[in-house]
């Protein structure tokens, strides 16, 4: 019968994160539907860049109150979640504050999670009154409803939650009151239990130790459904991002391929394929579905985490045009979702479903709004890049649906005539010399 | 006083079996629009000056096909790119400076793969790497404790990474150097790029270039200057439409620095 607690555990801490894993695999599985690109460049690089961004939060403190409050949650949930190492322990061996036996450390280290507990318990409140009360606007935008909106409360709330829990579990611990040592905190607080009878504080105690690891399990669970899932992700995310001068657009290959082609006074356009090319299907231009974009940007909206920095400094988005790069990346993971699950239900093979990114998710009306100003990449404190999924999908509109705007086939039209963008005869182009 | 610049073109160079030290790589704007061909004169007169041995593509040049790319047509830029390239590596080019950054930028970034290597400087880059090694001098003059700021073209600045060189200059001229709100890494796009110079804007409640302008003017400049010729169209315009001409002007670094000098 003592077991019955210890087998509990187990079956919890197995299913918990055995679905985590589960959603981990779908995670890989959906980022790989996106095309290769070479990332292998560099890697000294891609590891500083993933120390200071992401380990070292250097771009959150561009916002300094956002970011500071960022670091306390950021450095205090992880350090907290040392503690969850001795739960598991605990659970497993039925045993009582197994580390406890190191000593005085012991109370300096609880000491200091609870002291780092209160600070994170603050933090998510300021978080919370910056978004309900203060309502910074970049909370706000019309992306922000809904699912969105929740997902970024729960949060909030949950961590709330597990810290509350945290501290009355140690409050609770009469046997931890009693050591007298690294209840820096919770010495203030197990005086509210005090009119209780000591089998209720245990009740509690034990409850509190419950609900705090299930929490976390859940919590686990759930950020595979949530913008939450950056606190994984921002470390490959700032790893894999782009390491070349922000101004840099891709040369697409297959393109340069056919125009060497074209230039090539010795080509035979009506040649066969060479032997062993004609497998390689014939290239599409650009994007119009997830699947047509890298794996990095597919990883890119998994890591989004919908703060609307970007938003908030985008020239289109400010002067009130339907674009906001956030929602460019909220677009791409929600349908990339949806596929994932369309291959899901048909034995792992897409089926076409007559939808795609371009239109059912991301208007023409919002790509054709962008200045290519690299505002939001700037601003983005993941390394996340907007600005490339909007220009692979004008791709996609002007190479495979000629369906750019008339002004701009007219300058187009006058570049491949004239070589300028406007209507003048290249043979002009030194008359400013003598005028 | 037009007669007065010396403008040679690569081809007269290899006529004589010699080679320029740069190529001034002048764009579309700078060699049809109105307004900018002004810059490009500024940059010349400055070129002069220095007695610098450059020579421009002259009717050899063709867009670089920025605004092609970025409007998503990838055919038409590489068709462009790999045409330059064949004219630039004909004539041995080594290294280029642009009075546009979209120019630069393309050149710079987007040539290499393409087969097309140089070694490309942004005008105010060039002029502060002459200014260092003391081939031109500025003097304040003119400019002399006056209110200037400096929007930062984003194919400059975010994009490359090139935030001083335009400061620098501005400083040297004794001008009184004043940052908008936005600038820098956070500096407001004026609303042309990205191949928006060529179309309306999308349904909004404001130009971008009218956002951007009204930032500048929080801080009362005297002089908004710019290092783009796009960009300087835009905020013009946006002056206009504040009604601003009499009291704030628009004006390129070149401009600014060959005016200091009454070139
Ligand atoms: C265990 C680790 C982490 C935890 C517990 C955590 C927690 C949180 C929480 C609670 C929020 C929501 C704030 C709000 O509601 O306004 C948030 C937002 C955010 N987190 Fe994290 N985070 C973690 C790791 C990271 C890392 C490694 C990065 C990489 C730089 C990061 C970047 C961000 C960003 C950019 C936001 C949006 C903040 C804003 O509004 O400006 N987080 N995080
Ligand atoms: S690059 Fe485009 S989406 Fe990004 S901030 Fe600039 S205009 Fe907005
Ligand atoms: S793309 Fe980056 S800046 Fe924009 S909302 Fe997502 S995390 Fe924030």
């Amino acid at each position: 019968m003592d077991y019955i607690p210890n087998i509990l555990f187990a079956i919890t801490l197995i299913i918990g994160i055995g679905y985590f894993v589960k959603n981990i695999r779908k995670l890989i599985r959906n980022i790989k539907l996106g095309q290769d690109i070479d990332v292998s460049d560099n890697t000294s690089q891609r590891w500083k860049n993933m120390g200071l961004i992401a380990l070292g939060q250097s771009k959150m403190l561009r916002r300094p109150v956002a970011g500071i409050l960022h670091i306390i949650v950021y450095v205090g949930f992880i350090i907290i979640n040392i503690e969850v190492l001795e739960i598991i322990i605990d659970g497993i061996f039925g045993t009582h504050r197994i580390f406890s036996g190191i000593g005085n450390l012991y109370g300096v280290l609880i000491g200091s999670f609870e002291i780092l507990a209160v600070l994170v318990l603050v933090s998510v409140i300021v978080f919370w009154i910056r978004r309900m009360v203060l309502r910074i606007p970049r909370f706000w935008n019309k992306e922000m409803t809904k699912w969105p909106k929740n997902d970024a409360l729960n949060i909030l709330y949950f961590e709330m939650v597990l810290m509350s829990l945290f501290l009355i579990m140690n409050a609770t611990d009469v046997l931890f009151q009693g050591m007298n040592s690294g209840n820096i905190v919770s010495q203030f607080i197990a005086p509210w239990f005090g009119d209780f009878s000591e089998n209720t504080i245990h009740i509690i105690e034990r409850s509190a130790w419950w609900i705090h690891i299930i929490g976390i399990l859940i919590f686990l669970n759930y950020l595979y459904f949530s913008k939450h899932l950056h606190i994984l992700l921002a470390f490959p995310n700032t790893f894999y991002a782009n390491l070349k001068p922000k101004g840099e657009l891709n040369n697409l290959e297959a393109v340069t391929k056919e125009v060497m082609l074209m230039m090539d006074p010795n080509a035979d356009p009506f040649a066969a394929p060479a032997e062993g090319e004609e497998e390689n299907e014939p290239a599409k231009f650009g994007a119009s579905d997830v699947q047509d974009l890298n794996w990095v940007q597919l990883l890119n909206a998994y890591t989004c985490t919908e703060c609307g920095r970007c938003t908030s400094q985008c020239p289109a988005n400010l002067t009130g045009k339907k674009l906001s790069p956030r929602k460019i990346m909220m677009d791409t993971r929600d349908r990339l979702e949806e596929v994932g699950k369309n291959i899901d239900a048909n034995k792992g093979e897409f089926k076409d479903d007559r939808k795609q990114l371009l239109d059912d998710y991301i208007t023409r009306e919002e790509l054709w709004a962008c200045t290519s100003c690299n505002a939001c990449v700037e601003a983005c404190p993941v390394s996340i890049n907007p600005l490339s999924i909007i220009m692979d999908m004008r791709r996609y509109l002007v190479m495979e649906q000629s369906a750019a705007p008339t002004e701009l086939n007219n300058m187009m039209t006058n570049i491949e005539n004239n070589g300028a963008p406007w209507p003048y005869n290249q043979m002009d182009r030194l008359n400013w010399k003598n005028e | 006083m037009s007669e007065t610049l010396k403008v040679p073109t690569m081809a007269e160079y290899m006529a004589q079996g010699k080679q320029p030290e740069v190529l001034f790589w002048v764009g579309c704007a700078g060699s049809f629009d109105d307004r900018a061909k002004k810059i490009t004169k500024a940059f010349v007169k400055l070129l002069n000056k220095a007695n610098i041995e450059f020579a421009v593509l002259g009717t050899e040049e063709s867009c670089t096909g920025d605004p092609a790319k970025r409007a998503g047509n990838e055919f038409l830029f590489q068709m462009q790119a790999v045409t330059n390239i064949e004219v630039l590596n004909a004539y041995e080019v080594k290294k280029i400076v642009t009075t546009c950054p979209h120019c630069f930028n393309t050149l710079k970034n987007e040539y290499p793969s393409l087969g097309g290597n140089y070694e490309v400087v942004h005008h105010t880059q060039f002029l502060k790497s002459l200014l260092d090694d003391g081939r031109l001098t500025i003097e304040g003059g003119k400019f002399k404790g006056k209110r200037i700021t400096f929007h930062d073209p984003c194919y400059l600045g975010r994009a490359n990474n090139i935030y001083e060189a335009p400061r620098e200059l501005i400083k040297k001229l004794e001008a009184e150097l004043v940052e908008m709100k936005s600038c820098k890494q956070d500096g407001l796009c004026c609303g042309a790029g990205g191949a928006q110079m060529f179309k309306d804007a999308e349904k909004g409640d404001k130009e971008i270039n009218v956002e951007r302008t009204e930032q500048a003017l929080d801080i009362k400049p005297e002089i908004i200057a710019a290092g783009c010729p796009f960009c300087n169209t835009m905020i013009t315009d946006g002056i206009k439409i504040k009604e601003k001409e009499a009291d704030v002007a628009v004006m390129d670094i070149a401009e600014l620095i060959a005016n200091a000098q009454d070139l």
